[in-house]
């Protein structure tokens, strides 16, 4: 169990992290999201005491993590990748890891096996690729069996392969009633991952709550409705579920993306109307859109258009299109999947 | 989609005992770091070749110049010289225990790992203190001994001039080696030593980069010396006096009973007692920094 109570972060100016309140509980993984640069981190690294809140406090099982008296066995944490010294061998620097704790050697072999690095255990770790560092750094968490866990984007750097590992581990432990904690800034990886959900945008919290009920609350359900290939027909049916009180977007291919009315009464209206229909199917905004949607407001970083000033040059006049500068280069940085993403 | 797994009952409670760690652990796990860098070796191996190499270098020299029978130093202090660059390898190591963790983000591991801070710069600093103290005293320990075998028995009145301070000591008709001298030869500039790499630890921890930390250690035993040559002003002898004889190499010659300044029995006494209280308040202040700073 992990509670936080009205933790605040600032550096000088600048406040990290605002105010947020929220507890993990056992038994289940809970996935910790927001934009880069949202004070994830920064909140895992106040959970771990690695750095003091301004003001309000954390504790992991009810004790600040800085008076823990054996940290390892109580909570492992995997913080980043490359938090290790590149000359040691993977196992020399589990070892060392483990003894801070009394853990014995043999463990660590264990652990080794358990990441699968056991082939690579008397390498150089500074040779490792990303993915190798990352069930490196696994391994380290879980060298004291500890309830609870803590990841910083496990997934990074990750081949498919692991990254289905990671998550099965995630779900396992959870299901032996540890307490997971895991961030990431990728929503359609912890819908596959997590029971419970905190979002916070810009160091504050946007959202405390379980996976489904995030879905129903932040994404409003539509219907497809697609009708033979006449403009005509579509149009008639459009004015009639419109009148009706339905909101009707055309999409690209033809169809009709229809919110407001349910399934049974877009069907009634189409028969009234006289329009066959050639498909309705409901719809559910995915995770990832409602996620965008909620931080839309909250992103630090945005992109704007590359203009590769003095590397490109100007196109002499008459000379095709000139390459306008747009006024708003970047355009909404989550805009509307198209429908293959939002079927899923 | 969730992934499906199966349920299994209650939290799962550590079969072993969770004992408390103590300072035993963290020092086991120093220990451990310590071996497992290369930077141990090369330091420790550079600061060994420097000190038996410039020894064996300056015995090569008397002889060579024909001033064996005149050498009026003490019998040990040849060992000097190769010690007062090997001590810069020492103060490196001192340095790169704390930094390297700091430059490659181990110490992220290591403060998870063992919350209490002070425990891990108290691991450090007894492991790297023994290490450097006991490498430092063997490598001089070798020097004292060649030089012994070199410059010792001599005959006294081949020795021009010999006054008691701060030259050869003269036992029974022939130059000889004082206990004094074989304990300020080898412990003594040992400690010196392995002080010195201490105040580098405590350096380090307070400015975490390796580079900063290694230029301010050099400014510590290089400036006083230099800043005192230049100090011409002649309201400023006394300040002039104890930059001088607080110096590194002023103190290290004075472990070894070589008279650079002034005409007091040098002994390094007091140079060992100064060094002692400035590493004592460095690491007082690293203690302070690392318990409150964040990581």
């Amino acid at each position: 169990m992990i509670e936080a109570v009205g933790l605040t972060k600032r550096y000088g100016a600048k406040t990290a992290v605002y105010n947020l309140s929220f507890q993990v509980r056992p038994g289940a993984v809970t996935g910790f999201l927001g934009p880069n640069g949202s004070g994830k981190s920064t909140t895992m690294r106040m959970i771990l005491g690695l750095d003091s809140p301004t003001e309000g406090r954390v504790t992991v099982g009810g004790v600040p993590y800085r008076e823990l008296p054996n940290a390892p066995r109580r909570v492992g944490a995997l913080l980043d990748a490359k938090a290790v010294h590149g000359g040691r061998s993977a196992r020399q620097h589990l070892l060392c890891v483990a003894q801070l704790s009394g853990i014995p050697a043999r463990r660590v072999d264990e652990v080794l096996g358990v990441v699968g690095l056991q082939e690579v255990a008397h390498r150089k770790s500074k040779g490792f690729s990303l993915g190798m560092g990352q069930r490196l750094g696994i391994a380290g968490a879980l060298l004291g069996d500890p309830e609870v866990l803590l990841f910083d984007e496990p997934v990074n750097g990750l081949d498919p392969e692991g990254i289905h590992w990671v998550r099965n581990l995630m779900r396992t432990l959870a299901s032996e009633g540890r307490t997971v904690f895991v961030s990431s800034h990728l929503m359609s990886e912890m819908a596959l991952t997590a029971d419970h959900l905190i979002v916070i945008g810009r160091g504050q919290l946007l959202a405390d709550m379980s996976v489904k009920d995030f879905i129903a609350h932040n994404s409003a359900g539509y219907a497809l409705v697609r009708t033979p290939d006449v403009a005509e027909q579509r149009e008639r049916l459009t004015a009639s579920l419109t009148e009706a009180g339905g909101q009707v977007q055309p999409e690209q291919d033809g169809a009709l993306r229809v919110s407001g009315l349910e399934l049974p009464r877009i069907s009634d209206l189409a028969h009234e109307a006289d329009v066959r229909l050639w498909e309705l199917s409901p719809h559910q905004a995915s995770l990832e859109e409602a996620y965008m949607r909620m931080t839309n407001g909250a992103v630090d970083y945005r992109s704007t258009q590359d203009q590769r000033f003095g590397l490109q040059q100007a196109a002499p006049p008459g000379w095709g299109p000139p390459i306008a500068p747009q006024p708003n280069p970047q355009p909404q940085p989550y805009t509307v999947p198209s429908q293959s993403e939002d079927a899923r | 989609m969730i992934y499906p797994v199966e349920v299994q009952q209650g939290p799962a409670a550590p079969v072993v005992p969770v004992e408390a760690t103590n300072l035993t652990h963290a020092l086991r796990s120093e220990w451990t770091k310590i071996r497992t860098v290369r930077s141990t070796m090369w330091t420790l191996g550079i600061m060994l070749g420097l000190v038996l190499g410039i020894n064996l270098l300056m015995l090569w020299a008397i002889s060579a110049s024909g001033g064996m029978a005149t050498y009026s130093e003490p019998v040990l202090s040849p060992g000097l010289y190769g010690l007062m660059l090997g001590q810069l390898a020492v103060i490196t190591l001192g340095v790169l225990v704390i930094t390297s963790e700091y430059g490659t983000g181990m110490i992220r591991t290591t403060f998870t790992a063992c919350p209490q801070r002070t425990r891990v710069l108290t691991a450090k600093a007894i492991v790297f203190f023994g290490l450097s103290f006991g490498i430092t005293t063997l490598a001089c320990g070798v020097t004292a001994l060649i030089n012994w075998a070199v410059l010792s028995g001599r005959h006294a009145p081949s020795v021009d001039y010999y006054s008691g301070n701060g030259s050869v000591t003269i036992s029974n008709g022939v130059t000889s080696a004082a206990p004094a001298e074989w304990l300020g030869a080898t412990v003594g500039v040992g400690l010196y030593v392995a002080l010195l790499g201490l105040l580098a630890l405590a350096v380090g921890t307070l400015l975490r980069h390796s580079a900063g930390a290694i230029t301010t250690m050099l400014g510590v035993v290089l400036l006083p010396l230099i800043v005192a040559i230049f100090m011409q002003a002649p309201g400023l002898v006394k300040v002039q006096e104890k930059l001088l004889e607080y110096s590194t190499p002023v103190a290290l010659a004075a472990l070894y009973r070589v008279q650079m300044i002034g005409d007091n029995n040098v002994n390094g006494l007091s140079q060992l007692a100064m060094l002692a209280v400035v590493t004592a308040l460095a690491l007082a202040g690293a203690y302070a920094v690392l318990a409150r700073r964040d990581v």
